[in-house]
């Protein structure tokens, strides 16, 4: 993992100290909440339903065990006993108060974290996929890319003040496992005759309008990325609209102006971008990538598994994945248990979780945007040890990318945008799917609920997608089918007339009977729905 | 009815404005009538509340009753987390919202 050097340290205290200032004025009345409101959401302060809310940020999902038990410290000392990991992949405590925040980003700092870049018209947190370093099917690891490009983005002064918020990801395999072709720009690392390079997509994204990325650049050389990224900020930056904030992404931009044009426009500044000189030397990325050198795998290690106990088997089939090294896997640790709150951890979980990552997966862990966590490297030979443990905790419901393992933002109970509650309708579907043995036969179902039209519950990439609305000062929820973010990139479609929240629960399942009824040996729900179409499945719906 | 509700500056907490000042819960708010925007912007000056706001309410026989729902969660908490809430004893607080 990436450690500090003094600069990245000595600028991490400097922020926590500016910001202990900034509170301390904000206090005594020497600055209004207009005047104070940009600077707490620079430090990842928000003011939500009940209380404030501190958004920590996680790069690209990774996590010491020692910064994982910080969360857990925090948790307890200063919130109330738990945490919200969510689909940007970091963390949020709902409970902070205002004058222990600047306490908190300083207990943060001394573990390497921070609450920068989760809030703002900034470069946020980057997002990579959660398997990196550990996925047989990357062509490198994306991590010192993504700590590159967090290097390049926190406190870029060219970019603190864009026309939007800006969201980037970084994968390294053809498997889409981080949403990259719904985001601002995303980033897929490939290697052409021998080189390592990137794929650039531009102007991705959910909220109101969800867009795929255009493809912008087949392929840029590696020592060139963070040029012609900067180029592409540079033409939105110039151009995005400032006007209107629903029209200010830059997908709104590429909308207008045309994938061709948004592209020359970018070669342009490409072209005289290339000359500053802010592509990193070899001798910097090396020392990143330094930082992400494989684990001390060992050797000869057997890759079979004692199966006898049944319940074991069940989560390994479902939430154990692959690793590349012979002798290791990867677990997924759901924190989707029936009746629980999707991407919720205790402070005790999140301890239990630290631990395992510390005693089993050298010391790392990560957070998925599907608000899971995964132990990246496991020997096989410990996975029924950590199953134990993990059972004790709570945290081993064996759901991964099931109809249950649910996307869900915090919605009305703490969001002060949300439309409709997120978290009891994905309580009920969970509660109505909740014999395994249906959910399995059933297969990859990925279901995910936003409270409002912001889409933090990504309901636009869900197979089952659905939207809380506030209809007549009501609840009500819109479905949409067909939706994927990950490789196979598609919109949900809105089946029609919305229901209520037990109204929506019974149109799921017959979907879900639909499905079971039309579907042929080995295809998900959605093969099923792109063979077979949309109609069949509103006809299912409405009758 | 209207009510004046807002954020203490310092904890964040829901407060609800009774008249002499604020109180966490929502049965001691008063009718605040037109009086809202001025008593809101006296008391945002002294820093007794953060970001105060007028809501429509009804009067009901447990006291008022915020007229729409996210204020209605707002004066109690999460409905996912009854311990959390204003009343945790109550299992009956959550009907009481929706």
């Amino acid at each position: 993992m990436y450690q500090y050097d003094q600069y990245d340290q000595s600028m991490v205290d400097a922020r926590v100290e500016e910001f202990r200032d900034q509170v301390k004025r904000r206090l005594a009345g020497q600055m209004t909440e207009d005047q104070f409101k940009p600077l707490r959401l620079m430090n990842g302060l928000y003011l939500q339903l009940h209380a404030y809310m501190l958004r920590v940020a996680v790069p690209y999902g990774t996590l010491s065990s020692r910064q994982m038990r910080m969360l857990g410290h925090i948790a307890r000392k200063y919130d109330r006993g738990y945490g919200h990991f969510t689909t940007r992949q970091n963390l949020q405590f709902n409970w902070i108060k205002l004058e222990d925040a600047p306490d908190i980003l300083a207990e943060l700092a001394t573990v390497e974290m921070h609450a920068i870049q989760t809030s703002g018209n900034c470069i946020r947190n980057i997002s990579s996929d959660q398997f990196a370093g550990a996925a047989a099917d990357e062509v490198t690891d994306p991590r010192p890319w993504a700590e590159l490009l967090r290097q390049w983005s926190t406190f870029h002064p060219e970019f603190t003040y864009l026309p939007r918020k800006f969201k980037i990801a970084v994968i390294a395999a053809a498997e889409d496992r981080a949403a990259m072709r719904l985001h601002d720009i995303g980033i897929e690392l490939l290697r052409k005759d021998g080189v390592l390079g990137a794929k650039i997509f531009v102007g991705g994204g959910m909220g109101r309008t969800p867009m795929i990325s255009h493809e912008i650049r087949d392929f840029v050389t590696a020592d060139e990325l963070l040029s012609y990224l900067e180029a592409c900020l540079r033409v939105y930056n110039r151009y995005g609209r400032r006007d209107n904030i629903y029209k200010a992404r830059i997908k709104i931009l590429l909308h207008e102006l045309g994938p061709d044009e948004y592209r020359r426009q970018v070669e342009e500044e490409f072209a005289k971008v290339k000359t500053l000189g802010i592509d990193p030397p070899v001798a910097e990325l090396e020392r990143i990538s330094a930082f992400f050198a494989p684990p001390a795998f060992e050797t000869g290690l057997s890759d079979v598994v004692d199966r006898s106990d049944p319940d074991f088997a069940v989560w390994l089939d479902q939430n154990v994945k692959p690793h590349k090294q012979p002798g290791y896997a990867i677990v997924n640790i759901s924190l989707k248990p029936v009746g629980g709150i999707p991407g919720d951890a205790s402070a005790d979980q999140i301890d239990v979780m630290a631990d395992l990552g510390e005693r089993y997966s050298f010391d790392e862990l990560r957070v998925t945007h599907a608000q899971n966590i995964v132990l990246p490297h496991v020997r096989k030979a410990d996975l029924y040890a950590v199953w134990q443990t993990l059972t004790e905790a709570g945290l081993a419901e064996a759901n991964l990318d099931l109809i249950s393992d649910i996307i869900a933002c915090p919605g009305l109970d703490y969001c002060s945008l949300a439309n409709a509650r997120s978290i009891p309708l994905a309580q009920k579907i969970a509660e109505r799917f909740k014999d395994l043995d249906r959910q399995r036969d059933l297969g990859e179902l990925k279901l995910k609920i936003s409270g409002c039209i912001n889409a933090c519950g990504h309901h636009h990439a869900g197979h089952i997608g659905i939207l809380g609305v506030d209809k007549k000062g009501k609840e009500n929820y819109q479905l949409s089918l067909g939706g994927s973010g990950a490789e196979d990139v598609s919109l949900a479609k809105i089946t029609g007339p919305g229901f209520d929240e037990d109204g929506v629960v019974d149109a799921i399942e017959r979907v879900t009977d639909r499905f079971v009824q039309v579907r042929e040996p080995g295809e998900r729900f959605l093969d099923t729905y792109r063979r077979v179409g949309f109609e069949t499945f509103k006809e299912a719906i409405y009758g | 009815m209207k009510l004046l509700t807002g954020n203490d500056l310092v904890t964040g907490d829901v407060t609800w404005w009774t008249g002499q000042g604020w109180s966490r819960h929502v049965e001691d708010a008063v009718d605040v009538g037109d009086r809202g925007e001025g008593i809101a912007k006296a008391e945002e000056g002294a820093r007794r509340v953060n970001v105060p706001y007028v809501i429509d309410a009804v009067e009901t026989p447990e006291g008022p009753r915020p007229a729409h729902i996210k204020d209605r969660i707002r004066a109690l908490g999460p409905t996912v987390r009854p311990d959390l809430t204003l009343k945790p004893a109550d299992p009956e607080a959550g009907s009481w919202v929706i």
